[in-house]
């Protein structure tokens, strides 16, 4: 026990211990104004895990997710800060369901794959401005993708109410549903998980998950992103061209949160309707991202940990009298706990030091 | 008909004056964040703290204080968005958090925070209208100048004038006092000025906690003036516009609060244009899109890499 190093395992004991931490914290909000957080918590557990539909619902949500975070893990490990996956999903949403809405009855494979790459091709295009603009004229990419937000959020509100042709809406602000041949959604999904919204957005999330960990750690172009990131300097003394690199580092993330507008748009709700506010799954994959530690299975595991906060927290309501809003409270806290590691990692050394000084005057005193 | 024009010119002016104002104050403080070395994200989160909080003492306390209520309830947005700054400034400077995710934390944290306190306490998603609103203010004696006076001070908006006011001794502060010149030293190059003897971390907690002030008393103005309660939806962009303005402005009070003025003309044409003939014929979407855009074309032209203080956005690690 002795040889046992927290240091070696900051990795994985700084997400854990930013969970707790959440946790705790969320609990410590109960508690002050009058809540009970056993059966906060609980109600939440209980909501999540309720019946197969819920634990369905639970792969749904954390699709879309899966792809934002893997879009903002790229951007980062290369050194940018894409803010806008936001505005990148809202593009491929709406362009997916436009282009699925006006596919009509062709076979599913040729209406599928159309739909899907007009909703990639619109996030990567969106998020190709900011990467531009950052490799040609050192424009930051934290303003410009922010602005895009904004302006994505306006613009895809008039395509729906103004560009769209009539027959594709349904109501004001609001799209039909898409045929089946473009639905990510199958019987099959369906029935097992008894009627839930569970579509084939996880299995591709979990295919990207492999192919952006093999495109990371075995390919040149990932190789020479991580070098980018690391140095731009050394990169481009060492012959890599770090203005190519910085676009499509900023492509591929852009064409990952397309995505997960795609599984938002095909497998989650099949139609679009006016946003009045930022996607949620941009900020969300975000941070899915952080506290993942940009790694393909942290991803994975915190995706499907917001997703359980997320659902279940809907369940806290009725069940214990708790606001929705603190999970998000308890969520903002796990990242901020993930943003102080510093703290975190400081606090363990000093335990493995105490733990190191006893061991040795134990040692000392024995012999 | 040229009393007509007259009115109509003087609703533009007045109704630019209401958009600008809280984006002039969050502006500011941005700029002394900044100044500091500390980039700060979070000024929409900010901005929330300061309109939920203004709401709730407005609302609570109007009986009270009567016509002086949505004063006093700026300097507790004022104070509230301090506090909560606060949580940016541990994790920045001490902390080592990188400044975009303790930024970022703060957008997520703030309108959590504040509809779970909303539902707590008023046991709904949305508070009530407030009771006082800062309202339009006749400014005697300049109002009585013929034409300037029935443009700007005869049914005006007073905060927006303290803005103004704020603004100067901003620049006074940054660019003429001692403070100033240590906290801008403090984000150009920390090593020298830790060197000379300065406090580089109270100088950056300093700049942290005045944007924290300023972008609380931004997101109360807001909430007093033109939302008139506090909802989810009630900051919905105003900081970043803001953060957008302080870069326009090139990191000057005087310049934040142009570009500031000129963003609330772009958000209050969008909201106003359909009553004017020219502009509503302009579909809404560019109207809308157009700060935003602005934003990102002055950037590209006029600023390109020559960004804000050298060590913005860098922690400081002093060494022992």
């Amino acid at each position: 026990m002795s040889n046992f190093k927290f240091s070696k395992m900051n990795g994985i004991l700084v997400p854990i211990l930013s969970v707790i931490m959440g946790f705790v914290l969320g609990a410590i909000i109960m508690l002050i104004f009058g809540y009970n957080p056993v059966q906060g918590y609980q109600a939440m557990l209980t909501t999540a895990f309720q019946s197969p539909k819920s634990i369905g619902e639970i792969f749904v949500t954390a699709g879309p997710l899966i792809f934002t975070a893997l879009g903002f893990s790229v951007a980062s490990a290369a050194g940018f800060f894409n803010i806008g996956l936001s505005g990148q999903a809202l593009a491929g949403w709406v362009a997916s369901i436009w282009v699925g809405l006006s596919m009509g009855d062709s076979p599913r494979l040729i209406a599928l794959t159309a739909a899907i790459l007009a909703g990639v091709i619109a996030g990567a295009l969106t998020a190709a401005i900011p990467g531009l603009l950052r490799a040609y004229f050192g424009t930051s990419e934290v303003i410009v993708t922010i602005m895009m937000n904004y302006i994505l959020l306006y613009t895809s509100t008039h395509i729906v109410n103004n560009v769209i042709p009539q027959k594709f809406i349904s109501t004001k602000g609001t799209t039909k549903l898409v045929g089946a041949n473009v639905s990510l959604r199958t019987e099959f999904l369906t029935s097992i998980s008894n009627g839930s919204r569970l579509n084939l957005g996880i299995i591709f999330a979990l295919i990207f998950l492999i192919l952006i960990w093999f495109l990371m750690k075995k390919t040149t172009l990932g190789y020479e992103i991580t070098a980018v990131g690391l140095n731009p300097f050394a990169s481009e003394y060492a012959g890599m061209s770090s203005k190519r690199i910085i676009v499509l580092s900023m492509v591929i993330s852009g064409a990952l949160a397309g995505m997960g507008g795609v599984v938002y748009g095909l497998g989650t709700f099949g139609n679009f309707f006016v946003q009045g506010n930022s996607l949620s799954i941009g900020f969300d994959g975000m941070a899915v991202s952080l506290l993942g530690g940009g790694s393909s299975i942290g991803i994975l595991l915190s995706a499907l940990l917001f997703s359980i906060l997320k659902l279940g927290g809907q369940g806290m309501p009725i069940l214990a009298g708790v606001p929705t809003e603190l999970v998000d409270v308890v969520i903002a806290s796990i990242i901020f706990f993930v943003g102080i590691s510093y703290l975190i990692k400081l606090i363990l050394t000093k335990l493995e030091t105490k733990k190191d000084t006893k061991a040795s005057k134990v040692e000392g005193g024995k012999a | 008909m040229a009393a007509d024009t007259m009115s109509t010119v003087a609703s533009i002016i007045t109704q630019t004056l209401v958009y600008s104002t809280p984006l002039v104050f969050t502006a500011l403080g941005g700029t002394f964040s900044e100044r500091g070395g500390i980039v700060n994200v979070g000024l929409e989160g900010i901005m929330v703290m300061g309109a939920f909080s203004s709401v709730v003492f407005n609302i609570t306390y109007a009986g009270v204080f009567g016509v002086w209520t949505p004063w006093i309830a700026l300097l507790v947005g004022g104070i509230v968005g301090m506090i909560f700054s606060l949580l940016h400034a541990v994790a920045t400077i001490n902390l080592r958090a990188d400044h975009i995710i303790s930024g970022t934390v703060i957008n997520l944290m703030a309108p959590a925070l504040s509809i779970f306190l909303v539902k707590v306490l008023y046991g709904k998603g949305q508070t009530d209208q407030v009771p006082q609103t800062f309202g339009y203010w006749e400014i005697p004696g300049l109002s009585k100048i013929p034409v300037i006076g029935p443009l700007l001070f005869e049914k005006t908006s007073a905060p927006a004038f303290v803005a103004i006011l704020v603004s100067i001794i901003a620049w006074f502060v940054i660019y003429k006092t001692r403070f100033g010149l240590r906290l801008r030293s403090v984000g150009e190059n920390p090593q020298a000025a830790d060197t000379l003897g300065i406090n580089v971390y109270g100088m950056k907690y300093a700049g942290v906690l005045i944007s924290g002030f300023l972008g609380g008393i931004g997101g109360a103005v807001f909430a007093q003036t033109i939302a008139g309660r506090f909802a989810v939806t009630t900051i919905s962009g105003q900081g970043f516009i803001s953060m957008a303005a302080m870069i326009f402005g090139k990191w000057n009070p005087l310049g934040a609060m142009g570009a500031a003025l000129f963003f609330g003309f772009a958000q209050n044409l969008s909201i106003v244009g359909d009553s004017i003939p020219f502009i509503s014929s302009i579909p809404k979407v560019y109207l809308q899109s157009a700060p935003y855009a602005l934003t990102i074309i002055v950037l590209v032209l006029f600023l390109g890499k020559a960004t804000g203080p050298k060590a913005g956005g860098k922690t400081y690690i002093k060494s022992k």
